[in-house]
């Protein structure tokens, strides 16, 4: 019959349209349970969940996963002075755009010194691959997860320099949790099997 | 598996003594000025009739053209002929051209023409493709130099370290404009023209049933919202009937090619994310692919598995969003765009979580994958499978049967397949009109020998069966997910030994391809023994479908041509490169 | 009525105009329509925020607009390349007033990966009025998002008498650059670009900076 395809159709959406109401939200929860709650976005943004797939943005945030990746940061772990970074470079070699400027620090004597005295990236060619923070030997940089940062001076604020960059190890820690620990257990390894190896030496000695 | 080149040689040896310049590798040079009689000979005794890959490279002292030929009849199908030939002339570069033979030669010659100055002698429109008419000199030959050019290959000595800069310049502080332009000795400002990128907007009058009548021209795009991007297309009708129609192309131009070049063999994963940006996962599996094959190297079997998830589960994405949009073209607004869009976000979801971003995956290395999945990730990939199984069921319901679709789209752009192989149509588009041939069958890379999957056709490869085409592949990778998804090794190793920064790929050239979702992706690669590509091709399907896009479109109305132009799928990004 | 507030003779007036312009201000944040624009990948996720999942229909903007006249911001999604862009900046010319730019992502914004092409404009903002910059290679629907809400915010606070559409003289367009000699021309450059060439023994081409520009 000329039509019944249609209508078919018609009835997905139909279907569709129904499950907003009876999935999403049941009549006597639209009263008592706030409209933001997180328990909706559960339910919405699950694999198997229906009706209305919304966020409610921006008073509900999808979280995102621990290996989401936005521009780079730099760590440090007493103070900003002093990162982990030892300016090697390799972030700035491997950069497929070629978007971070490094400049190694001079010791009072003019000596290069294993410390950067200027990171800049360039937030505006950067392509947000994560290869700095993929192969970088000393886990200094790493990708910070903020990804909500409109901003209306692009020269100021797309223009990264040490200040904007630098972040405390324990904010790392938070957005990547379980890469710190990981990280965290092969240092302590590396120094348990140092200590040991000292230890060997001087029971020879 | 491989051709037998010996065999080749010598029967076009015997043909054409002397055919057959030189053997270097696994490729044939041949001579020059009879190409047209041997390419003729090649289509039609030898059964290659598929020619899919045309490009070029610039040595030193020559320029090379390089032909990739392939055959569909049922015995021959697999690994095709490589074969190029010489030219020592930098300045008066000719070539004589194979449109008249494969017309699938035509963009890409053009594209040719355009990259390195090569002419080829009897093309029908030897026209700028990717540029502009008036831009001067040929940017991939070596001498070229744009405007922010720094050093011939990354990384840049200028980043690190830093002995005379003080504080990083960025590439406007370096330059005069303060702006990406450059401007030759001699131009002058006041004498120039908008030179012949524009086609001539009316042509000569025709009589048709006793009156004079004009073809008007009407330009649809760069700005339309149907055509997927930044595309432009001169369609000349008569009333409503196209009767021509002229793709132009180039407005999303990015010179991956050129920065291709200058990147490392590792960097150039990212920037193929970028070609076409509603699979990028399988842009990089090409990649990886045709590296690997540089290599010589072997994936870990979890490794290949994940790549196959991630890359059959782009498919399926791909697949619906361009049902969606289609639908979009033929006026149901919005509601299947947005149940695809809904689709997507799920499969976004296990990408973001397995490689760290949404749409810019980054996730293949040369040699395996980016991060290993946990088995929740699994778990969560066989939900998202079976709600992807159901969801094409939905679409079926929801739009297979409508009749409004159906008298839209039934008999609208259908060619046979012999004339799609002959413009070199791959993919979707191509099986949708009979011929079985996916090269996931006909020349495996990865493990996909190992899954049982059939290849779908379809009779007429109009709109419709276009359609039918693409819900049917995305049923077989739901069939191929489930069983990479059952057989994954739970534990071992994702990537081949150290995954080093800047690997470094033996001398040598090879051109390789994969089954993207759109039809054939190629990568072209020479290497010099260094870090960076030496040469870096992409064999765009995209563009090369287009090619067919004129002759499927004339005689229908004018809103079909829109509908035609959705239903071969294209992106500009992998377009225009 | 010892507690009335006293109001200065200058500021008189102006309480009820700032009341309007807020209440204006609301009113017009809500109504954005944006152009159905895209240019490359970003425009994928520029979508993305229109569908299902992050909706921007929820603030009154899920009426894309294909036609320049009938929107008031126009989403800058993408590479802008030297073949594109007098283009966009005509397509920039023909929206009518007020109108609001969202440079997103870094491609739009000064060129982003693909920057050192030879095709590649560096920016955007170097042809028209970017109001926000959304970062991000691609930015997540939510950077978006966020951007659209920075627009809304400026809008809030733009004051009737101050905004220029409300003036006598016509607001100048956008210059159009030319294509189709060897490389892109910026009509502001035009008369640099005669004297350049003219002089003898000149850099016409690229080259480098002159000293007081370094």
């Amino acid at each position: 019959m000329f039509g019944f395809g249609l209508i078919k159709g018609l009835s997905v959406t139909m279907r569709h349209f129904i499950e907003s109401f009876v999935y999403d939200r049941k009549p006597w929860e639209w009263f008592t349970v706030d409209r933001y709650d997180n328990k909706w976005l559960e339910r919405h943004q699950a694999v198997d969940g229906k009706g209305i797939f919304t966020i409610q943005y921006p008073e509900q945030k999808r979280k995102v996963p621990e290996r989401f990746r936005f521009l780079p940061m730099l760590v440090y772990e007493e103070t900003p002075e002093e990162p982990r970074c030892t300016a090697c470079g390799i972030c700035a070699r491997v950069c497929p755009p070629q978007c971070i400027y490094i400049e190694r620090a001079t010791d009072d004597r003019g000596r290069p010194k294993a410390q950067p005295s200027g990171f800049w990236i360039d937030a505006v060619i950067c392509m947000s691959c994560g290869y700095c923070a993929e192969y970088c030997p000393f886990d200094a940089i790493k990708m910070n997860q903020e990804h909500e940062t409109p901003t209306t001076d692009r020269d100021r604020d797309m223009f990264l320099d040490m200040d904007h960059l630098l972040v405390p190890i324990q904010y790392y820690a938070k957005l990547h949790p379980s890469d710190y620990e990981a990280e965290e257990a092969a240092r302590r390894a590396k120094e348990e099997a140092k200590r040991r190896a000292a230890e060997k030496r001087a029971e020879k000695d | 598996m491989a051709i037998d080149l010996g065999a080749v040689e010598a029967q076009l040896s015997t043909a054409f003594p002397g055919a057959v310049v030189e053997r270097e590798g696994d490729w044939l040079v041949l001579d020059r000025d009879r190409l047209p009689s041997i390419a003729t000979y090649l289509r039609d005794e030898m059964g290659f009739d598929f020619l899919t890959h045309v490009s070029a490279s610039d040595y030193a002292d020559h320029l090379d053209v390089v032909y990739n030929v392939y055959s569909t009849r049922p015995e021959l199908q697999g690994p095709g002929l490589s074969f190029k030939v010489r030219v020592p002339d930098r300045v008066d570069a000719r070539v004589p051209t194979v449109t008249t033979i494969w017309k699938s030669a035509n963009f890409q010659e053009r594209e040719v023409w355009d990259m390195f100055g090569i002419h080829f002698d009897g093309h029908p429109d030897l026209r700028r493709i990717l540029l502009w008419e008036g831009f001067e000199g040929h940017p991939l030959r070596k001498d070229w130099h744009e405007p922010y050019y720094e050093e011939d290959n990354k990384p840049f000595g200028s980043r690190w370290p830093y002995p005379e800069n003080p504080r990083p310049r960025s590439a406007e502080q370096r330059v005069h404009w303060r702006a990406n332009v450059q401007y030759p000795q001699g131009f002058d400002p006041e004498d120039w023209d908008l030179g012949a990128d524009y086609p001539p907007l009316f042509a000569p009058k025709v009589e048709i049933n006793g009156i004079d009548t004009e073809p008007v021209y009407l330009n649809v795009g760069p700005h339309h919202p149907s055509t997927h991007g930044v595309f432009r297309m001169v369609v000349g009708l008569q009333g409503e009937t196209v009767t021509n129609l002229t793709p132009v192309v180039g407005h999303l131009h990015r010179n991956h090619e050129k920065i291709g070049e200058r990147n490392l063999w590792n960097g150039n994963i990212p920037y193929t994310d970028r070609l076409d940006y509603i699979s990028p996962m399988y842009n990089e599996f090409a990649y990886v692919v045709a590296v690997e094959r540089m290599l010589g190297k072997e994936v870990p079997e979890r490794a290949e598995y994940l790549r196959v998830i991630m890359g059959e589960l782009a498919r399926v994405v791909n697949h619906l969003l361009t049902i969606g949009f289609q639908f979009n073209e033929l006026g149901a607004m919005m509601t299947p765009m947005i149940y695809a869009f809904t689709e997507r976000e799920h499969v976004l979801d296990l990408f973001e979580e397995a490689s760290g971003a949404r749409m810019m995956h980054n996730y293949y290395r040369i040699g395996g994958v980016y991060g290993d999945v946990s088995d929740e990730w699994l778990a969560r990939c066989r939900k998202v499978v079976s709600r992807l199984d159901r969801k094409i069921d939905e679409f079926e319901t929801l739009l297979t049967d409508n009749e409004i679709f159906i008298s839209r789209s039934r008999g609208v752009g259908a060619m046979s397949w012999q004339e799609m192989v002959n413009y070199g149509v791959t993919g979707p588009v191509l099986r949708s009109a009979g011929l079985s041939y996916d090269i996931r069958r006909v020349e495996p890379y990865s493990i996909y020998e190992s899954f049982d999957f059939e290849v779908p056709t379809y009779e007429t490869g109009d709109v419709y069966d276009r359609y039918r085409q693409r819900i049917a592949e995305a049923r077989q990778s739901i069939k191929i997910l489930k069983q990479a998804l059952n057989r994954i090794p739970a534990t071992g190793a994702i990537m081949d030994g150290k995954n080093a920064w800047n690997v470094k790929v033996p001398d040598g050239e090879l051109y390789s391809r994969v089954e993207h979702p759109k039809g054939e992706l190629g990568f072209y690669l020479v290497s010099d023994g260094g870090t960076n590509p030496y040469r870096y091709h992409v064999r765009s399907e995209c563009l090369i479908n287009l090619a067919a896009l004129e002759a499927m479109s004339v005689g229908h109305l004018l809103a079909d041509a829109i509908v035609i132009l959705g239903s071969i799928d294209i992106t500009l990004g992998e377009v225009d490169r | 009525m010892s507690d009335e507030i006293t109001v200065p003779d200058e500021l008189k007036g102006n309480v009820f105009i700032t009341k309007l312009s807020e209440l204006y201000g609301w009113g017009r944040k809500y109504s954005l329509w944006p152009m159905f624009f895209g240019l490359a990948c970003c425009a994928i996720e520029f979508m993305a925020a229109a569908a299902a999942r992050f909706d921007t229909g929820r603030w009154g903007m899920d009426l894309a607009r294909a036609s320049p006249r009938q929107a008031d911001l126009i989403v800058i999604s993408g590479t802008v390349t030297k073949k594109m862009v007098p283009k966009i900046v005509t397509l920039y010319n023909q929206m009518a007033e007020p109108k609001y730019v969202i440079s997103m992502g870094a491609c739009a914004t000064g060129g982003g990966p693909f920057k050192e092409g030879y095709n590649v404009v560096s920016g955007i903002d170097q042809f028209l009025p970017v109001d926000v910059y959304v970062p991000g290679c691609p930015p997540t629907p939510e950077g978006l998002i966020a951007g659209y809400m920075a627009v809304h915010e400026k809008i809030q606070n733009e004051r009737i008498n101050d905004v220029p559409w409300y003036e006598k003289d016509p607001i100048p367009k956008a210059p159009v650059p030319l294509l189709g000699g060897p490389d892109l021309i910026d009509p502001r450059h035009m008369d640099e670009i005669r004297a350049r060439v003219r002089a003898p023994q000149s850099a016409a081409v690229g080259g480098e900076p002159e000293k007081e520009d370094a």
